[in-house]
């Protein structure tokens, strides 16, 4: 046996690499990150970038249809251009692959650090504070983030960098249920022995917090964080497709989409390139967000198949 | 059953503390940051006299606690906007004016309210069956091939945005195979039938999506239930694996199931807003769009105080039902 912190990561791969369906997704959301680092390399192979249009690539006379077959892929354009403006797709996909995990993960970092500071003071803080950051956290859960997203999106001047803005404003709006969850866990962790032995020690309430409560709060904590990346992917791609997300020139999936059922006889990667990225990624961070799951709460899965155990109990 | 009683009534409190709560907070968000509230709401056409006049009858010019009175005024009791020249009346509840539509936002959301509301009820009755009915079907398959095709299917419905599969949907159903038309809302009030095969499409589209979280909740509620020891004791008594499935265990998934759909209304009322968007259904999701493009403030904070009421709402009577589906709540 060797150290607890060691033994619980060692436990954590040990009970992650035997998932099958996590793994590959581990190694599909890996890929997806070196593609969105590696964009500029990537187009600077392919010779192209995500904004330059090419007239000359589209009919004019025919609506902006890509010439040439398949929505126009050629050496040049390895999965065809944009109609009416002839952007270079793999571009425009490679950098939207940029957008998309950043903004999500910017959201999760920013939602996960409301999230701890509310929770961990509202549980160790006195009743009156943990009345109002509860019932504040209360009114945060039932406000729709979609909509009160939209709406804040509305107001804030177009000057400001719009990817960043779209990561805080999901930021500030859902960190409603990880500070729920972040204080029951404290709330749990504060009665444990050794907390009360810290406690007895003389040390500082933040002390305790910071070295004590921080460290048990990881599992709950990433568990939640990796099931929200996901849904900040999607809030993000809904945003701009509704044209108050990520403005052009910027390259979004959502974005993309907005203009692409129009398309879909003429250029159908042009509709199923975006889609199918966002289908892609949302799955894999999904599955991996189970995965992570499955291995930091195993009692979640046993109790699961403990449940087909009596099945075959009952059938023999 | 005076506990009971007691409960819905608390939970009904809490509700309405927590919509003054929202109403502050949207006010003092959406009229205290922006740089020149009565120029913004007031819209970019407007003379520097009309601009004056909406502040006036604002009252932004007040200190702010004035200006929430005002507007809470508006909302409980009503208010009187005077044009100078005339008296425009606005009755409680009043969510103010839309300068850039020459509206009042109540009538407004009220004239775009029965869509929003066809299309989220709609497709909550096909998500619920749909969702629990996947999941009753693949705790009852469970370790065969119907559970594991499901539970693929399910994990594809929970990571395809209602947009991407609200667009696929249009382009196959309507465009490829022209199976149906491109959906234009009828007013139920008008023809029944007609509202309904127009709706089709948008309701699979929101409920489809919404249908796979009840599935994965549903079959993994189900389980649980099924490893306790009362389903042990009614297989016992040769209780059949039907009635012990359809009956016994379902009951199990109730409460997390009208949880779940609490949980859900607010990011439901949200797919509304794409698939409104999406198919142009005339409700207020494509309204508050168009409101956000245009920034015509009133109408923007009047849809988020509505749909933020209708969010609250949904969650009382969850608080209730679940209490009916587990007595267990009322004593915590």
């Amino acid at each position: 046996m060797s150290a607890p912190g060691a033994s619980g990561a060692r436990q954590f791969w040990r009970r992650l690499r035997t998932q099958r369906a996590a793994l590959v997704a581990a190694v599909v959301v890996a890929l997806l990150v070196l593609v969105a680092l590696a964009a500029p390399l990537l187009t600077a192979i392919e010779g192209q970038d995500p904004t330059t249009y090419h007239p000359s690539l589209v009919d004019s006379a025919r609506g902006g249809v890509p010439i040439g077959s398949f929505g126009g892929v050629s050496a040049d354009h390895w999965l065809g251009v944009e109609p009416q403006t002839g952007r270079d797709l793999f571009a425009r996909l490679v950098y939207g692959a940029r957008v998309s995990l950043g903004v999500a993960l910017a959201a999760t970092v920013v939602q996960v650090a409301i999230g701890v500071v509310v929770g961990v003071a509202a549980a160790l803080g006195s009743r009156w504070v943990d009345q109002l950051l509860s019932r504040f956290t209360d009114v945060i859960v039932a406000m729709p983030l979609m909509i009160m997203a939209l709406a804040l999106l509305a107001i804030v001047p177009s000057s400001f960098p719009r990817p960043v803005l779209v990561a805080l404003v999901i930021g500030l709006i859902a960190w409603g249920s990880i500070a729920k969850i972040v204080r029951a866990q404290t709330l749990t962790l504060k009665g444990l022995d050794y907390v009360a032995a810290a406690r007895l020690s003389g040390w500082r309430t933040w002390r305790i917090a910071v070295r004590e409560l921080l460290p048990g709060l990881a599992a709950p904590v990433i568990t939640y964080a990796a099931l929200l990346i996901p849904q900040n992917i999607t809030v993000e791609a809904a945003l701009s497709f509704l044209g108050v997300g990520v403005k052009p020139p910027t390259p979004s999936w959502g974005q993309m989409l907005t203009a692409a059922d129009v398309w879909y006889q003429a250029a159908p990667q042009y509709l199923l390139l975006p889609a199918g990225a966002l289908f892609v990624t949302v799955l894999a961070l999904t599955v991996l967000g189970d995965g992570v799951r499955t291995a930091l709460d195993p009692r979640a899965a046993s109790r699961l198949r403990v449940g087909t155990g009596r099945k075959r109990e009952a059938k023999a | 059953m005076s506990g009971f009683g007691g409960f819905a009534l608390r939970r009904t409190v809490g509700a309405v503390v927590t919509l003054f709560a929202i109403s502050v907070i949207v006010y003092v968000v959406f009229y205290v940051t922006p740089g020149n509230v009565a120029q913004i709401t007031c819209g970019p056409r407007c003379s520097p006299a009309q601009v004056q006049q909406v502040a006036e009858q604002l009252h932004l010019n007040d200190p702010l606690y004035t200006q929430y009175w005002h507007f809470l005024q508006g909302l409980v009791v009503g208010q009187d906007y005077s044009t100078g020249t005339s008296v425009e009346h606005c009755s409680a509840p009043c969510l103010g004016l839309s300068y850039q539509s020459d509206q009042q936002v109540t009538a407004l959301i009220l004239a775009k309210l029965p869509v929003s509301l066809s299309l989220v009820f709609g497709a909550m009755v096909l998500w619920l069956i749909l969702g629990v009915g996947t999941g009753v079907l693949s705790a009852w398959r469970r370790g065969r091939l119907t559970e594991r095709l499901l539970t693929g299917v399910t994990l594809a419905g929970v990571a395809t945005p209602v947009f991407v599969i609200g667009l696929v949907l249009m382009i196959v159903v309507c465009g490829q195979f022209q199976l149906l038309p491109f959906p234009q809302y009828v007013a139920f009030t008008d023809d029944p039938e007609q509202w309904a095969w127009n709706l089709l499409l948008p309701w699979l589209s929101l409920a489809l999506i919404e249908a796979a979280a009840f599935a994965r909740l549903t079959r993994a509620a189900m389980l649980e239930t099924l490893a306790e020891d009362h389903i042990r004791t009614f297989r016992a008594y040769g209780v059949g694996e039907r009635s012990v499935i359809g009956r016994h265990a379902l009951r199990g998934a109730l409460a997390p199931v009208i949880a779940l759909n609490a949980n859900n209304f607010g990011s439901a009322v949200g797919g509304a807003v794409l698939t409104e968007t999406l198919f142009g259904l005339p409700g207020i999701g494509q309204e508050l769009v168009h409101a956000v493009n245009v920034v015509d403030l009133p109408v923007v904070v009047g849809m988020v105080l509505v749909i933020g009421f209708f969010v609250v709402v949904a969650n009382v009577v969850a608080d209730v039902l679940y209490a009916v589906a587990d007595r267990r709540v009322v004593l915590a």
